[in-house]
């Protein structure tokens, strides 16, 4: 959407009834995305979102799997039973096995005008994005972008999707009222991933493409792998200390380096911190930056911007180290402490090694 | 070659305040730039005009405030500005926005055959990134977004490589022009406006269509009543039902507050201890 939509709409618009040729769309479904043999994590994490819409609905949540014939997908199929699906369709063909605009677009809008969901969720990747945009411009349909919260509006059935806007000042909730499906996308860990149960199983709808390679004018001449060992992985990790504006300057952000050594963590920063090039772009937490969901987040000299917030908020325990006790950082996070970061860092991380010694030698 | 470029004038997200009681936006003085992930894609457009020549179209919607964006491209080096204004387009969503740009690119085509259309991977202000590819789609051209290199171009076999960001690696992809490209931040910088650039933009007339003369054929598919999202709320975010534990000791040494804390977090956090002894070890 755009700025200019920004507006809320009337009160009055949001009781209606929906086309009946509509209100045949049923069941709540999520693209899984694969690279390299791999489920991307933000389809599981959508599976956990889309149970619950399904189960508030009272509908069937489905997995949508593309790709190559083969083992690979009927394995992702059985996967997406495991993490809350209840069944999959399954497009196999050749030329889907790399991502390519053309055909994953044709696959997944003609799954829909034949099986017709009311919701259809995906991951806001680089895939995701560049195949929703396609797709919902395809259907003549909604897509909300970048939600960080999707809910059930018990007046209507239809999708509330909530997403930060205006540079994340605000929240805004977005429904697609005379339109189906209702499409959005979510970033990697702003849901939390579902637990795994092996006991569950489903049953597998296929579809064709339709399509041959003849037909698809881009072609993949060559996939370059990132070296991954040599780049920060802040969405994965487990423990983050993270540093903003009020760590004044980059030396002093040297401290926050001696905490997470103790601690085995990774850094992080906040987006100003980011663009005064204190650290690199792939530190950055927030709106425009990395979502994270580590077991503890350490904040110091984060005033708690929402545009911070948005991305670290689903960690377990946060501590917030800030001169200021008003900063808004105190009114979500898990533990306060209203100080000089300069001096509370340096102690917090001797209390955290001699911790961590102690337990070594009772271990 | 002719190469259009779309932009959106957007707000400075960075200088965005709301109002902490009426928790609207103040938008007053909040200055308006061009959006800088366009900059990227309008730069590459630029380079591709340095090899092959050619011109380059910069295309925007918006009010007509928004001229000021476009001429802020003329003085970095474009040749024709279009902007596509009237009351008819207020409120359009992504696929409203996207339908009206494809239009006036299909006007623009008439006066010269459009060989590449660029646009930005996505705005500040409404991150959708969804605008490009819904151009694309109704332009019915191949789509390359998050483009970090252009390998070559080859005009006369109508051919284009690139390296896209894939998640976890690079894609090389080869496909026929014309095509949509939006690029990916930080791949080339802006280059400077120059003297005789800055003066042609202040005088170039300015290309304004409304609706008809962007070729806009059903105003069903413009503005509100052509978007189906629909903003149903606006609202700051909630402060948590619970603030902070905020942990102070009598003393106020850093070294206090630090025992205290972490007796605090592994009484009450049993497992965070264990976590943090194993990620130490």
């Amino acid at each position: 959407m755009s700025a200019s939509n920004e507006q809320p709409a009337k009160k009055g618009r949001r009781k209606f009834e929906l086309d009946p040729a509509l209100a045949a769309y049923k069941g709540v479904w999520v693209f899984i995305e694969h690279e390299r043999g791999q489920v991307h994590s933000v389809s599981w994490e959508l599976l956990g979102e889309g149970r619950k819409l399904a189960d508030k609905l009272g509908v069937e949540l489905a997995g949508v799997v593309m790709g190559a014939p083969g083992p690979e997908a009927r394995r992702f199929c059985e996967e997406a039973y495991q993490y809350g699906a209840d069944l999959c369709y399954l497009v196999e063909d050749p030329v889907l096995a790399n991502y390519r605009n053309e055909p994953y677009t044709k696959g997944l809008t003609d799954l829909v005008n034949k099986f017709q969901p009311e919701i259809l969720l995906l991951g806001a990747t680089t895939l995701g994005r560049d195949l929703a945009g396609s797709v919902a411009t395809t259907l003549k349909t909604g897509l909300t972008a970048d939600c960080t919260e999707l809910a059930i509006d018990p007046e209507n059935r239809s999708l509330a999707a909530t997403r930060p806007t205006f540079g994340g000042s605000l929240l805004c909730t977005i429904v697609t009222l005379n339109y189906r499906p209702q499409m959005a996308t979510v970033r990697p860990r702003v849901m939390a991933m579902p637990e795994r149960d092996g006991g569950r199983s489903g049953r597998i709808v296929e579809a064709a493409l339709g399509m041959i390679e003849t037909d698809i004018i881009t072609k993949v001449l060559e996939y370059i792998p990132d070296n991954l060992s040599d780049k920060p992985q802040l969405p994965f990790a487990d423990i983050i200390v993270a540093g903003g504006r009020g760590m004044k300057n980059p030396d002093n952000f040297a401290l926050l380096w001696d905490l997470a050594k103790v601690l085995g963590a990774e850094v992080g920063a906040t987006r100003p911190v980011v663009q005064a090039g204190w650290v690199e772009a792939e530190r950055q937490v927030g709106q425009s930056g990395k979502t994270v969901r580590p077991k503890l987040y350490i904040a110091a000299g984060i005033s708690g911007a929402i545009q911070h917030r948005v991305g670290m908020e689903g960690s377990d325990v946060i501590i917030a180290i800030n001169n200021d006790p008003n900063a808004p950082i105190f009114d979500f996070a898990t533990y306060g402490i209203v100080g000089n970061a300069m001096t509370i860092l340096p102690a917090l991380t001797e209390a955290f090694r001699q911790h961590v010694a102690t337990a070594r030698k009772a271990g | 070659m002719h190469i259009v470029v779309c932009i959106k004038q957007v707000p400075d997200s960075a200088q965005i305040r709301v109002h902490p009681v009426t928790n609207t936006i103040m938008r007053q003085g909040v200055p308006a730039i061009v959006n800088p992930y366009d900059l990227y894609s309008l730069e590459e457009a630029l380079r591709l005009k340095d090899r092959f020549g050619g011109r380059v179209t910069v295309l925007c919607m918006g009010p007509p405030m928004a001229e000021a964006a476009l001429r802020k491209c003329l003085a970095y080096g474009a040749d024709e500005a279009v902007l596509v204004t009237d009351r008819a387009f207020a409120g359009s969503d992504t696929l409203a926005t996207s339908y009206a740009l494809a239009s006036a690119i299909r006007q623009i085509q008439k006066d010269m055959a459009v060989d590449l259309v660029f646009a930005g991977k996505q705005t500040i202000d409404g991150d959708t990134a969804q605008v490009g590819p819904g151009i694309a789609k109704r332009l019915d051209m191949g789509l390359l977004t998050y483009v970090s290199k252009i390998e070559t171009l080859d005009l006369q076999a109508r051919e284009i490589t690139v390296h896209r960001r894939a998640e976890g690696g690079v894609q090389v992809l080869k496909t026929k022009t014309p095509c949509l490209i939006t690029m990916l931040e930080g791949v080339n910088e802006m280059r400077f406006a120059t003297m005789p650039n800055m003066f042609r933009a202040a005088r170039y007339p300015l290309k304004l269509l409304d609706k008809d003369a962007a070729g806009i054929e059903d105003v069903a598919k413009i503005g509100l009543k052509g978007s189906p999202t629909i903003v149903s709320k606006v609202f700051a975010p909630q402060p948590k039902a619970k603030r902070a534990d905020m942990i102070e000791t009598e003393s106020g040494e850093p070294r206090d507050i630090a025992i205290t804390l972490l007796t605090k977090l592994f009484t009450q956090h049993p497992k965070l201890e264990k976590e943090i002894d194993k990620q130490a070890a």
